[in-house]
C-alpha cells in the first residue's frame, strides 16, 4: 500500500509513495514516443512472420507468403555466379595454353581468377604474388626447379613434389654429412667450391679441393658446372639464387643433413580449370617460359 | 515536501551500517560486500590487461611467444571470463549483496557465514576456470569453456547465491521488493537455468577433465547461443540495470523517473530477451523459423531495452547540474548513455541483411566493447566509487580529480576501442564479400588481415588506456580505504568561478 504520496518540488510530479533506503519513485506515464515505437517494432515483427518462415508446426514450419528459403537463396546465387563464368570455363577447359594466351579475354579471366585462387590457396607458403620465402620458391622470377612452361608449372600444381600423388615430382637430396657418405671437411670443400661457382668462395685452396668431391657426388644431379637439371628438381648452383639462404652455414646444412621440401598434389582439390588457372598466373608474374 | 529533502539519500559519504528501523538497529553484513568489491577492482584489472595483451597479440602476432600457454586461444576465455565473470561478476555480487540488504531493511540471510561462502566459493571458481583455460581445459564453448567440474562447483555457488538473495528479500521490512532486486533476482535465477542447460554434459570419466555435451549439431550450437546471448542479456544487463536502478537515483539524490515504466521494462525484457539467441546463428544450419524469430525477438526488444536508458538518463531531471561537480555522476550518467547507444546498435545488427556484413567480423567486438566498456565497466565504476567510501566509513573519496582523469582516460579508451573496430569491421566485411564483374572474389583472407592492422593497433590503444584509467581508480580507491583525503580544488569551487564569470 502506498503510504505516503508526495510531490516532487522540482518536476511537480507525484511520487508512488514508497521509499527503499531514500530512493523513491516518481509516478510518470510511459513516454509516448517509447510506447509507440514499441508498438510499432511489434507490428513490424508480426509483418515479418507473415512474410517469411516463422511458426514451427512439429515436422517443418510456415514458409511465410514470401517463400523464402535461405538455402535456396544461397543455391541461386552460387548457380547464378557459375552460370556466369560457365562459357568463359568451358573455352578455358578445351583451350590450349597457346590459345588462352593468344586471346586477352580468356587471358583475362585466367589471371583473375589464378590470381584468387593463388592468394587462397598458394600464398601461405609461395608469399602474396609469389615472392617466395626460406624453403619455398620464388615463384615470380625465371629460375625454375622443375621447369616454368604452363603445361610444365601445371603438372607441379596437380601432382605436387614429394606428394601422396603417384605420378608426384620426386627427386632426393641426400643426406651426404649425416649418411657418411662425405666427411666433415669433404663437406666444407665442395661448399667452397659451390659458392665459388658464384665467385663467392671464401678459401680458394678448400674451393679447388672441392671441385673433385663436387665431380663424384654432385655432378649427376646438379650438372657438371652446376647448371641444374629439371627432370630431378636438382637445383641450377651457379646462380645466386638459393632456396633456403645463401649463407655458408646453410649450404653445409643443406650437404650435411639433404633436403626433401614437399608441395601437397593439388588435383581433387582444385578443379582442372582452376589448375589451369593457376598456370597461367604463375606463368605470368614474371618468368613464363614459353 | 522540498527537493532537499527529497534528496537527503543522495551521496551517501557519511552513510553508516546499521539504519534505524523503529527503535532497532539492522546489523548489516558488509565485510562481505567489501571483499567482493575489492574482487571487483582486482579481477578488473586482470582482465583489462589480458585483454590489452592479447589485442596486441592480434596486431603483432609474435607476442604468441610460440608458446602454447601464452597463444591467443587459449589467453581470449581468459580475458573474456576474467572481465565477465570475474569483474562482472564479482561487481554484481558486491553491488546485489549491498542493494539486497538496504533496500529491504534486512540483514543478510545466512549471515557473514554464508556471505564467506559465497566469496571464497566464487573466487575458486574463477581459479579454477582460469587454471583450465591456460591448459587447455575448454568444452569450446563461447563463455562456457570452464568443464564439467567446475560447472557443477559453480551451480552449487549459484544455488547458494539464490538462496541468500531470496532468504533475505523474504526477511525484508519494507511492504515492497525494490526495482533493482528484480533485475538483480532474475539475473540469478536465469543465469542458473541457463548454465544447468548449457552444461548439460557428460564427463568422459571420473577423474578425467573432459567430457561431452548431451546436444549435438545445431542443437548444440542453439543451446549454446541461446545461453550466450542471455549472459549478455541476464548477466550484463539485467543485472547491471539493477546496479542501475539503485546507484544511479542514489548517487543523482533525485527519485526514479518512472515506476510504471520500471516495470514494463522489465516484464518486456525478460521475456523478449529470452527468444533473441538465435540472430548469433544467422545463415548458418540453423532453420529459417528460428532465424526469424531471433532477429524479430532482438528488434522488439530495443524499446524494452531502452526502458532502462530512459530511467536512468531522466532520473537526473532537475540535477544535470551535478554532472559537472560529480564525476562518479557522470561515469553512472555516461554508462547509460553507452547502453543506450549497444542496445540500438544489437537490434541493428541482429536484422539479417545487416548481420550477413556484420557477422564474423570485428564490428561485434567493437559491439560487444561498447556494451562491456561503456555499460557494464563504467557503471562498476560508479558503483566501486560510491561504496569503498561508504563501506569503509570514510568521509569521502580520496580525490574526486582522480576519478575525473579516470574518467576522460577511459572515455578516450573507449572511443579509440570502438571506432577502431567499427572501421575495421565494416572494412573486413565489405572486402570479404567484394566481387568482380567475371565473380571472382577481390580479395583473400590474408589481405583483409593485413588490411586491419593499423585498426589493431588503435584498438590496443585504446585498451591502454583504460588499463590506465582502471589503475588510476585503484590506486584513488587503496588511498581512500587507508584514510587519506587529497588537498584539492573541491569541485564547487570551479562552479561558482563559472557562474561568476557570467
Amino acid at each position: 500500500m502506498p503510504t505516503k504520496i508526495e510531490k516532487d518540488a522540482i518536476t511537480g510530479v507525484e511520487t508512488t509513495g514508497h521509499e527503499w533506503d531514500g530512493i523513491r519513485e516518481l509516478n510518470n506515464p510511459l513516454p509516448k514516443w517509447w510506447l509507440y515505437v514499441f508498438y510499432a517494432t511489434i507490428v513490424w515483427s508480426l509483418g515479418y512472420w507473415v512474410l517469411y518462415p516463422s511458426i514451427p508446426t512439429g515436422k517443418g514450419h510456415t514458409d511465410g507468403l514470401l517463400a523464402y528459403n535461405s538455402r535456396e537463396d544461397v543455391a541461386r546465387d552460387i548457380s547464378r555466379a557459375r552460370e556466369a563464368q560457365s562459357a568463359y570455363r568451358a573455352r578455358i577447359e578445351n583451350a590450349s595454353y597457346t590459345e588462352i594466351m593468344d586471346d586477352p579475354d580468356l587471358l583475362n579471366f585466367a589471371i583473375t581468377g589464378g590470381r584468387f585462387a593463388f592468394a587462397e590457396n598458394c600464398a601461405a607458403c609461395h608469399a602474396a604474388g609469389g615472392a617466395g620465402q626460406k624453403g619455398y620458391p620464388a615463384l615470380a622470377d625465371d629460375d625454375w626447379l622443375w621447369g616454368g612452361k604452363a603445361e610444365e608449372i601445371a603438372f607441379t600444381i596437380q601432382h605436387g613434389i614429394r606428394s601422396t600423388s603417384p605420378d608426384t615430382r620426386m627427386g632426393d637430396m641426400p643426406r651426404f654429412g649425416v649418411d657418411g657418405m662425405l666427411t666433415r671437411a669433404q663437406i666444407n670443400d665442395v661448399v667452397e667450391y659451390v659458392m665459388g661457382l658464384g665467385n663467392r668462395a671464401t678459401d680458394a685452396a678448400a674451393a679447388g679441393r672441392g671441385e673433385t668431391v663436387f665431380a663424384e657426388n654432385c655432378a649427376s644431379c646438379h650438372g657438371e658446372k652446376g647448371e641444374g637439371n629439371r627432370e630431378l628438381g636438382a637445383p641450377r648452383l651457379a646462380d645466386n639464387i638459393w632456396l633456403y639462404g645463401a649463407s655458408k652455414a646453410t649450404l653445409v646444412e643443406t650437404v650435411n643433413g639433404g633436403r626433401a621440401g614437399v608441395m601437397p598434389t593439388w588435383a581433387g582439390r582444385l578443379d582442372p580449370v582452376a589448375i589451369k588457372q593457376l598456370a597461367v598466373y604463375v606463368h605470368t608474374l614474371g618468368g613464363g617460359e614459353k | 515536501m522540498t527537493a532537499a529533502t527529497l534528496s537527503h539519500g543522495g551521496a551517501g559519504a557519511g552513510q553508516s551500517a546499521g539504519q534505524a528501523l523503529g527503535t532497532t538497529e539492522i546489523a548489516y553484513h558488509e565485510a562481505v560486500v567489501r571483499h567482493f568489491t575489492l574482487a571487483t577492482v582486482f579481477w578488473g584489472i586482470v582482465g583489462f590487461a589480458a585483454g590489452l595483451f592479447i589485442a596486441l597479440q592480434l596486431a603483432f602476432p609474435a607476442l604468441n611467444l610460440g608458446i602454447e600457454y601464452f597463444g591467443f586461444g587459449r589467453l581470449r576465455p581468459l580475458h573474456t571470463s576474467a572481465v565477465i565473470f570475474a569483474f562482472g561478476g564479482n561487481a554484481l555480487f558486491a553491488t546485489s549483496l549491498y542493494v539486497v540488504q538496504r533496500t529491504c531493511r534486512a540483514p543478510l540471510f545466512g549471515g557473514e557465514a554464508m556471505g564467506a561462502f559465497l566469496f571464497w566459493g566464487y573466487q575458486i571458481f574463477i581459479v579454477l576456470a582460469a587454471t583450465g583455460y591456460v591448459f587447455g581445459i575448454t568444452q569450446g564453448k563461447e563463455y562456457a569453456e570452464p568443464e564439467w567440474y567446475v560447472d557443477l562447483w559453480l551451480t552449487v555457488v549459484w544455488v547458494g547465491y539464490l538462496v541468500v538473495y531470496v532468504g533475505t528479500i523474504m526477511r525484508r521490512h519494507e511492504p515492497h521488493i525494490y526495482v533493482a532486486n528484480w533485475f538483480f533476482l532474475a539475473m540469478i535465477l536465469t543465469v542458473a537455468m541457463l548454465h544447468i542447460v548449457n552444461n548439460l554434459n557428460v564427463p568422459v570419466s571420473l577423474f578425467g577433465a573432459h567430457s561431452y555435451p548431451v546436444f549435438a549439431g545445431v542443437q548444440g550450437a542453439m543451446v549454446q547461443w541461446w545461453y550466450g546471448h542471455n549472459a549478455v542479456g541476464f548477466f550484463l544487463t539485467a543485472g547491471f540495470l539493477g546496479i542501475m536502478y539503485y546507484f544511479v537515483p542514489k548517487q543523482a539524490g533525485r527519485p526514479v523517473y518512472s515506476y510504471r515504466l520500471s516495470i514494463i521494462h522489465f516484464w518486456a525484457l525478460i521475456f523478449l530477451y529470452i527468444w533473441a539467441g538465435p540472430h548469433h546463428l544467422h545463415y548458418t544450419s540453423l532453420p529459417d523459423w528460428a532465424q526469424t524469430l531471433g532477429m524479430t525477438f532482438s528488434v522488439m526488444l530495443w524499446m524494452p531495452s531502452w526502458g532502462g536508458m530512459i530511467n536512468g538518463i531522466m532520473t537526473l531531471s532537475g540535477a544535470w547540474d551535478k554532472l559537472r561537480t560529480d564525476p562518479v555522476l557522470r561515469f553512472l550518467v555516461t554508462s547509460v548513455a553507452f547502453y543506450g547507444m549497444s542496445t540500438f546498435e544489437g537490434p541493428v545488427m541482429s536484422i539479417k541483411a545487416v548481420n550477413a556484413l556484420s557477422h564474423y567480423t570485428d564490428w561485434t567486438i567493437g559491439h560487444v566493447h561498447s556494451g562491456a566498456l561503456g555499460w557494464v565497466a563504467f557503471v562498476t565504476f560508479g558503483a566501486v566509487y560510491f561504496l569503498v567510501p561508504t563501506l569503509w566509513k570514510r568521509e569521502r573519496l580520496y580525490s574526486l580529480r582522480l576519478v575525473s582523469v579516470h574518467f576522460w582516460i577511459s572515455t578516450l579508451g573507449i572511443v579509440l576501442y570502438i571506432t577502431a573496430m567499427w572501421i575495421s569491421g565494416v572494412m573486413q566485411g565489405l572486402m570479404w564479400r567484394a566481387y568482380d564483374n567475371l565473380g571472382f572474389l577481390q580479395y583473400s583472407f590474408v589481405e583483409t588481415v593485413e588490411a586491419m592492422h593499423p585498426f589493431y593497433v588503435i584498438r590496443a590503444m585504446g585498451g591502454l588506456l583504460f588499463l590506465i584509467g582502471a589503475l588510476v581508480m585503484a590506486y584513488n580507491l587503496v588511498r581512500t580505504i587507508r584514510g587519506d583525503l587529497r588537498v584539492e580544488q573541491p569541485y564547487t569551487a570551479v562552479r561558482t568561478a563559472v557562474a561568476a564569470a557570467r
